[in-house]
């Protein structure tokens, strides 16, 4: 169990967003979280990376209460990649990605040539070693975006938190993050939490949906077992049919006008 | 004080005499020389070196925290503070301290001022750029106020108010050098040491959280840390204007953004930047430019055209 959440409650001023939310999350599994905007599912990822605290309840990582880790500690066990990915300064990308061997390396000393073996291998892996010298000011919002997705993969981290990783990709590019973060997940039993949009590619890629809605969740499981047409109406309040694609055996969704 | 030619041998003599000892080289310097040498001169070089350098890591770790590279040391209202302090000071002709009192005023001064824009700017304990940026003019524009109201009071006295905003290394001790060094040393420790946070803050604070940083300390420590180390500068060299930001800002084009770098590097080229334009004035110079007056005059315009070439080369990244 990497994660185990116990009647957590989060509130921006009198708005819940987080409404008496219990949930385990298995390690070693890539779970999706899906559900209409100002579900709580970004606050969801913050209360999970640390970054902010649940107001009542507790959250338990590996067995141990949450907030009983330094952030220091955390940066070496969970990696981030946020919604928000503007960078201020114009760091090279090879910078960016090699920032993420930050936790692991004493405060002054240089990068080890693992540090930067590992930095080259999460560029190649997320398609970014063309950009490599390029000023990440300079790209685009996939491409910063896939330069960000590699700084989380060099952080080798045991859980990768994704906020929307593909929200503004195309979609080879979206594919291909998304298997970067599946390899990881079935070759190096990393616990994988991604805020999706897309109900397809969740179905696809996740061994567990968790769907959303006001702070609460709704349903979860396999999506063979938890995707069907009458969650989607329940959660995002659209109508749609939801077929097993036969090659692949994964439902997928079609939406109705 | 008066202009007065010493030699390039006589300044090494003087040297020689006091590291080795007078009895070893046989020869006698001319005190006058000597105290000219040992006790104006050299303080005036130390101070603007610690000055320049002090106020080029003040400003790229300002500009690092606010994400904004035409932040300087006195975006927080700092050099507002430490001239209405310096203005009370010197309108009341206190006397109590000796020549401290200005300084120290100006001290007490900035250090209001920084407490005020830090409530100001807070909100649940966090503070955005914005925030700080906003709340850094809002104080400042009522000290200028503050301090035009005490030119008018001064009078007669309203030049000694004027020069001493506009910024001077003369006159300096080796008291000053001492305290200054001390003050600017410990400073710039500080900011190297924790220059790879700098580096994380700039991908925003919940990455940065995520990479280890506690962003909602971090950011008030250099935040205090970079205006402590302007106002003591203020305090010993009155308002130097542009050092604090153009000299982070042309480094930047160099050293790239990576503070392990850009810090070292702008202190020594804060240093030799202001050394220079304070050598030009005293020794170059038909009538001795107040230096504050100096910096702006040459960085305003040298600031434009990087501005301009910036603007025109179309590209989207800033320096």
């Amino acid at each position: 169990m990497a994660f185990e959440l116990n009647n957590i409650c989060f509130s921006y001023g009198s708005r819940n967003v987080i409404d008496e939310l219990s949930i385990f999350i298995n390690s070693g599994c890539f779970h999706a979280i899906l559900g209409p905007n100002g579900c709580g599912k970004t606050t969801l990822l913050d209360l999970l990376s640390g970054y902010i605290r649940p107001a009542s309840g507790k959250i338990y990582f590996n067995g141990q209460n949450l907030s009983g880790y330094g952030k220091r500690r955390l940066s070496r066990s969970i990696a981030l990649v946020p919604q928000e990915y503007r960078v201020n300064f114009p760091y090279t990308v090879r910078e960016v990605v090699a920032m993420g061997r930050y936790p692991h390396q004493a405060r002054f000393s240089h990068p080890t040539a693992r540090d930067m073996q590992i930095v080259e291998n999460a560029l190649e892996i997320c398609g970014a070693e063309e950009l490599s010298d390029r000023f990440i000011t300079e790209l685009s919002g996939g491409e910063k975006q896939r330069v960000i997705f590699a700084r989380a993969i060099a952080q080798e981290t045991s859980v990768l938190l994704l906020d929307e990783p593909c929200a503004n990709m195309d979609v080879k590019h979206a594919l291909r993050i998304l298997n970067v973060a599946s390899d990881q997940v079935r070759k190096k039993g990393v616990t994988a939490v991604a805020v999706m949009h897309d109900i397809n590619l969740a179905a696809r890629f996740a061994d567990n949906l968790i769907f959303m809605k006001q702070g609460r969740r709704i349903a979860s499981g396999p999506a063979r077992d938890s995707l069907d047409s009458k969650i989607i109406q329940e959660v995002f309040d659209v109508e749609s049919l939801v077929a097993m694609e036969q090659n692949l055996k994964v439902p997928q969704v079609v939406f109705l006008k | 004080m008066g202009y007065m030619k010493i030699g390039f041998m006589e300044v090494i003599r003087i040297f020689a005499i006091e590291v080795l000892g007078q009895n070893r080289l046989g020869g006698n310097a001319d005190p006058v020389v000597k105290a000219i040498v040992l006790d104006v001169r050299i303080p005036r070089i130390l101070t603007a070196v610690a000055v320049g350098g002090t106020l080029a890591v003040s400003g790229a770790v300002f500009q690092g925290i606010l994400l904004n590279p035409l932040a300087d040391p006195y975006t927080l209202g700092v050099s507002a503070g430490a001239a209405f302090g310096a203005s009370i000071a010197l309108l009341l002709n206190i006397a109590f301290l000796g020549s401290f009192n200005v300084p120290l005023f100006a001290f007490i001064g900035a250090l209001s001022t920084l407490v005020v824009v830090m409530y100001l700017a807070s909100s649940a304990g966090n503070f955005s750029s914005n925030n700080l940026i906003l709340s850094g003019v809002i104080v400042a524009a009522i000290l200028s106020a503050g301090i035009s109201f005490l030119k008018y009071m001064a009078d007669e006295q309203v030049s000694v108010i004027i020069f001493w905003l506009m910024g001077s290394l003369s006159a300096k001790s080796w008291t000053d050098v001492f305290v200054l060094l001390f003050f600017s040393s410990v400073g710039v420790m500080v900011c190297l040491f924790f220059s790879r946070d700098l580096n994380l803050m700039s991908l925003g604070e919940k990455t940065a959280g995520s990479l280890g940083v506690d962003h909602s300390r971090m950011l008030p420590m250099l935040l205090v840390t970079a205006s402590l180390m302007a106002a003591v500068c203020v305090s010993v060299s009155g308002i130097i204007g542009f050092v604090g930001l153009l000299v982070p800002h042309t480094a930047r084009m160099a050293t790239g953004p990576d503070n392990r770098r850009l810090i070292p590097v702008s202190f020594l080229c804060g240093a030799i930047l202001l050394l220079s334009a304070d050598t030009v004035t005293r020794a170059m110079l038909p009538v001795e430019v107040p230096i504050g007056v100096l910096t702006a005059l040459i960085g305003g315009p040298f600031f434009c055209y990087i501005f301009r070439k910036r603007q025109t080369r179309h590209t989207k990244h800033g320096f």
